[in-house]
């Protein structure tokens, strides 16, 4: 009996994937007929009448890339810091506030980023870049409000970075600590050691840690309503506002909206699932193939960031 | 019994059994099954110190480890350091290039100096130290790269760049391993046998051109035959270094090495801790040990 | 041999000191990028306790929002108890399941069919939660009309995979001796389970599931697709029946509605939550550290 009920409960969870998918692809079809593929071309989200998804998913990539190339390069260096360059005391105080960081819950995060973050980046950064680097079309007018693609970038970074940290922590301590004597015997200094032994052997670990983090940035719908400043357009200032895919179904799925608007939400939704399917999917990947060592990351850590 | 081992077997004197010799009765100068090794020739009296340890006692936290440890390596010699295990071989050993820096509970006091520079001074960096200072570990550990960039990687970051090519093939010749690799030099380190990865790492030390070689037991987890080429190599190994070899196996230390240090651990005031007993030509710990516990164990009666 | 003079001193010299340089600055790099992460704790942290500790009061704790959406004074207390409630009910529907799926892969599964189930979880677990939450939306809400349950269903299915996950990992530790005594004595499989194997695992599984509840605590998402239409002013429990209000959509809504004071009020209530979810973290850590250690003897 235990049996039956243990089988019965996994063959739940396979069907609730199936499920989704199909109730998503079902709900979507209306859109999915009327668009078509076009709907990724499309600029216009008009509200009961035309819908597009272009502007969202240059939105949404666009924040994921710059959340990524803020987060990967701390996250990993953080990573380096509590496996391999602090005193294990220290470690042992600075790892739990940085997992810390990955159980606030986005809507908090959002809280702060429109009320703190955003005003501080509009008065303070977003003019210094602009003086600095205006010449560059991505440093433009600063935002009028604190909300925008470049709030909603360090908002999503600042989400990434725990998951990266923490998952490429775990896998620099899986260095055999006879590599790294090896390394430093030779007189190698401890960054020597790192860049040469370290870093190079744990690339696809590396890889994957910094996919699963990105893939936290893609999915999360509130915390980048709440900054981006939803706006459908596609601009090539980053202090402009902007859209993610995530935000805009999050704000008007529950809205008295007409059917083709629904189906066009549940289009857009497909297009998040097809992300992080794929995503998700590639860091298995590289993880089976390089055989990485516990890629998926501390359960601390992964019950932590809520979206 | 058979007191003459013909073998290179490395385990050959533990398997003989010394118990029916009474130890009353016992010749002083014990029936031994080891071989001196022939080759060297009486210690010069005037030959250069590298390493002059004056009382060094290690402590682990709080932890007494080794006690009081005084002795000097010559050069172009082979030191052994031989001992029941705990007794501290590995701890004397990585003190001398300072290896034990990453254990943050280490402490190291008396004078421990290499060539008249004391190792422990403010100022030092460990890193320059362990530049002149190589080692080689218990268990070999090649870096998951090729051949090739595993010799390469020292000498590049330390900016011997020049005639990389030449410098690798000169150090896997000094290793004795070129002829067995010189056609597959970019495939993975990782593919080697065990003794030649041993190899691999001796090669790794001396391509960036050292004054020392220290090694950690670096035959224990090899096969017999290994084990003999490697020892081989330890002879060439002398004309251009000084080595300090830790090992389990006293035939090696028999085999190889000009100098042996005895280590025993000390366990009287109820605290453990690892102790020198005695340190003298190898022949002299062999056949004439001045100190009772130097022969039991040499003999077998011990460890 | 003769090329370097190791009898020189042996501090820094030649190129090491351009290479110690470079050394440092990778070192502090990395040391200043977790300093960063903990400022930026630090900084979010202190927001949080200094707006919203003013804010905390009994009355905050106690009473429903005013009638006026911008009027002063009232509290969450009508948030809290539908947080409560459906976090409540979405455990009791994912907490058996998910230990179910555990005992499945652990004990029973043959590799194949371990296989499809781990990738489902691992694929549930990577589902961003507005998925999950469309779906739901989809499926039940639309044309019948928002419930808590519906919302606890969405809430259940994020729990699933992390209870699944931290269940597995403790079952994995029980030794596999325990098992065995256990089958020499002649007692059946599922008895050895239900009588050996889960309860060495309470701990793990006790863990998982605060973790999961402080995480699904704090979901936003849902509770905008499924929870988001009720009166703010009363208390409802009647979570079969219809939406009831909530923690998170009581913080996005303040914050959104704008004005000076329901940003406060927003604050107070984001204290609370953060208050409850770095609690729930702090015991699930300590009962993990306690648990293992247990478990394997460390
Ligand atoms: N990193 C360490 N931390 C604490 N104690 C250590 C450490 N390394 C060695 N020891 C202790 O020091 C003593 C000597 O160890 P070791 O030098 O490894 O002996 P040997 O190499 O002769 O077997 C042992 O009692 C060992 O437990
Ligand atoms: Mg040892």
């Amino acid at each position: 009996m235990l049996l039956g009920l243990a089988a019965g409960a996994s063959i739940l969870a396979v069907a609730i994937i199936g499920l989704i998918i199909y109730e998503i692809v079902n709900s979507a079809s209306p859109a999915i007929s009327k668009y078509g593929l076009g709907f990724f071309g499309h600029q216009t989200w008009n509200n009961y009448t035309v819908f597009g998804a272009a502007t969202l998913i240059f939105g949404t990539v666009v924040t994921s890339a710059g959340a990524l190339l803020i987060a990967a390069p701390l996250g990993i260096a953080i990573g380096l810091y509590l496996s391999l360059f602090s005193a294990r005391r220290t470690a042992a105080i600075i790892g739990p506030l940085v997992e810390m960081l990955a159980a606030v819950p986005s809507v908090i995060i959002g809280l702060w980023g429109i009320i703190v973050l955003g005003p501080f980046l509009r008065s303070t950064i977003e003019p210094w870049l602009h003086d600095a680097l205006g010449f560059i079309p991505l440093f433009g007018t600063p935002s009028a409000t604190g909300s925008g693609v470049f709030t909603a970038i360090i908002v999503l970074g600042i989400m990434a970075l725990p998951i990266i940290a923490a998952i490429t922590r775990d896998l620099f301590l899986t260095v055999p600590s006879e590599l790294k004597d090896g390394a430093l015997a030779l007189g190698a200094t401890r960054w020597e050691m790192v860049r040469g032994v370290v870093l190079s052997s744990m690339r696809p670990g590396i890889a994957s840690a910094c996919i699963l983090g990105v893939s936290r940035a893609l999915g999360e719908a509130i915390a980048a309503l709440q900054v981006i400043g939803s706006v459908f357009q596609i601009s090539s200032n980053l202090f402009a506002p902007g859209n993610t895919l995530g935000a805009t179904i999050a704000i008007q799925a529950n809205a008295d909206n007409s059917k083709l608007q629904v189906a066009s939400l549940f289009y857009l939704a497909l297009v998040l699932l097809a992300i992080e399917l794929l995503v998700n999917l590639a860091a298995q990947a590289i993880v089976r193939h390089y055989r990485v060592p516990s890629a998926s990351g501390p359960t601390i850590v992964a019950a932590g960031a809520p979206n | 019994m058979s007191n003459k081992t013909q073998t290179r077997s490395p385990y050959s004197v533990m398997d003989e059994p010394h118990s029916e010799i009474d130890a009353a009765t016992a010749p002083v100068v014990a029936p031994l099954a080891i071989e001196v090794a022939d080759s060297k020739d009486e210690t010069p009296p005037s030959r250069e110190v590298v390493f002059d340890l004056r009382d060094v006692s290690v402590y682990y936290g709080q932890a007494l480890a080794v006690a009081g440890v005084s002795l000097e390596i010559h050069r172009n010699q082979i030191t052994a350091m031989i001992g029941p295990s705990g007794c501290g071989k590995t701890t004397i050993l990585r003190s001398l290039n300072r290896m034990n820096d990453s254990v943050s509970s280490f402490r190291l006091t008396g004078s421990c100096t290499y060539h008249g520079n004391d190792l422990y001074a403010s100022g030092v960096d460990a890193v320059e130290v362990r530049r002149r200072i190589g080692m080689v570990f218990q268990r070999p550990n090649p870096f998951p790269k090729s051949i090739y960039d595993n010799i390469g990687w020292a000498p590049r970051i330390l900016g011997m760049r020049d005639n990389l090519d030449e410098r690798v093939e000169k150090a896997l010749r000094g290793a004795a391993l070129w002829d067995e690799v010189k056609d597959r030099l970019k495939t993975s380190a990782l593919g080697l046998s065990g003794g030649q990865q041993q190899r691999l790492c001796i090669a790794r030390s001396i391509a960036i051109e050292p004054d020392v070689l220290l090694l950690d037991e670096p035959c224990s987890a090899l096969d017999p035959i290994s084990t003999a080429s490697i020892e081989d190599l330890m002879q060439d190994l002398k004309n251009d270094y000084t080595l300090v070899i830790v090992t389990h196996n006293m035939q090696q230390a028999a085999r190889v090495a000009e100098r042996t240090a005895f280590f025993s651990l000390d366990v009287s005031g109820g605290q453990r801790k690892g102790i020198l007993v005695e340190y003298d030509d190898t022949a002299t710990i062999f056949t004439r040990p001045a100190d009772k516990r130097t022969e039991d164990y040499v003999t077998g009666r011990f460890g | 041999m003769a090329s370097l003079d190791y009898t020189r001193p042996l501090t820094a010299s030649g190129n090491l000191r351009r290479r110690r340089v470079v050394d440092r600055l990778m070192r502090g790099a990395a040391t200043a990028a977790a300093l960063a992460a903990v400022v930026i704790l630090g900084l979010m942290v202190f927001a949080i306790a200094q707006r919203g500790g003013s804010q905390l009061s009994v009355a905050f704790l106690t009473q429903n929002p005013p009638e006026q959406l911008y009027a002063a004074g009232g509290g969450i207390a009508n948030a809290i108890i539908g947080s409560a409630l459906m976090v409540a009910l979405a455990t009791i529907i994912a907490l058996p399941i998910g230990v179910l799926i555990a005992i499945y892969l652990t004990e029973f599964a043959t590799a194949r069919a371990a296989g499809p189930i781990r990738l489902a979880l691992d694929l549930l677990y990577g589902m961003p939660t507005i998925v999950i939450a469309i779906f739901i939306l989809g499926l039940l809400v639309v044309g019948h009309g928002q419930t808590g349950f519906y919302a606890s269903l969405a809430l259940a299915i994020i729990m699933l995979p992390l209870i699944a996950r931290t269940t597995g990992e403790s079952l994995a530790l029980v030794p596999k001796e325990l098992r065995d005594a256990s089958h020499a004595l002649g007692i059946s499989r599922w008895r050895t389970t239900v009588g050996i194997t889960i309860p060495s695992a309470l701990g793990g599984i006790v863990t998982g599931t605060i973790l999961a509840v402080a995480r699904v605590a704090g979901e936003t998402a849902p509770m905008l697709l499924l929870a988001s239409v009720f009166d703010n002013t009363k208390t409802s429990f009647n979570i079969f029946g219809q939406a009831l209000p909530n923690i998170p959509y009581e913080i996005f809504n303040l914050a959104e509605s704008g004005g000076t004071v329901n940003v406060a009020k927003a604050w107070g209530a984001a204290f609370v939550l953060v208050v409850f979810v770095l609690i729930a973290n702090f015991v699930a850590r300590a009962l993990h550290h306690r648990s293992t250690r247990m478990m394997t003897g460390r």
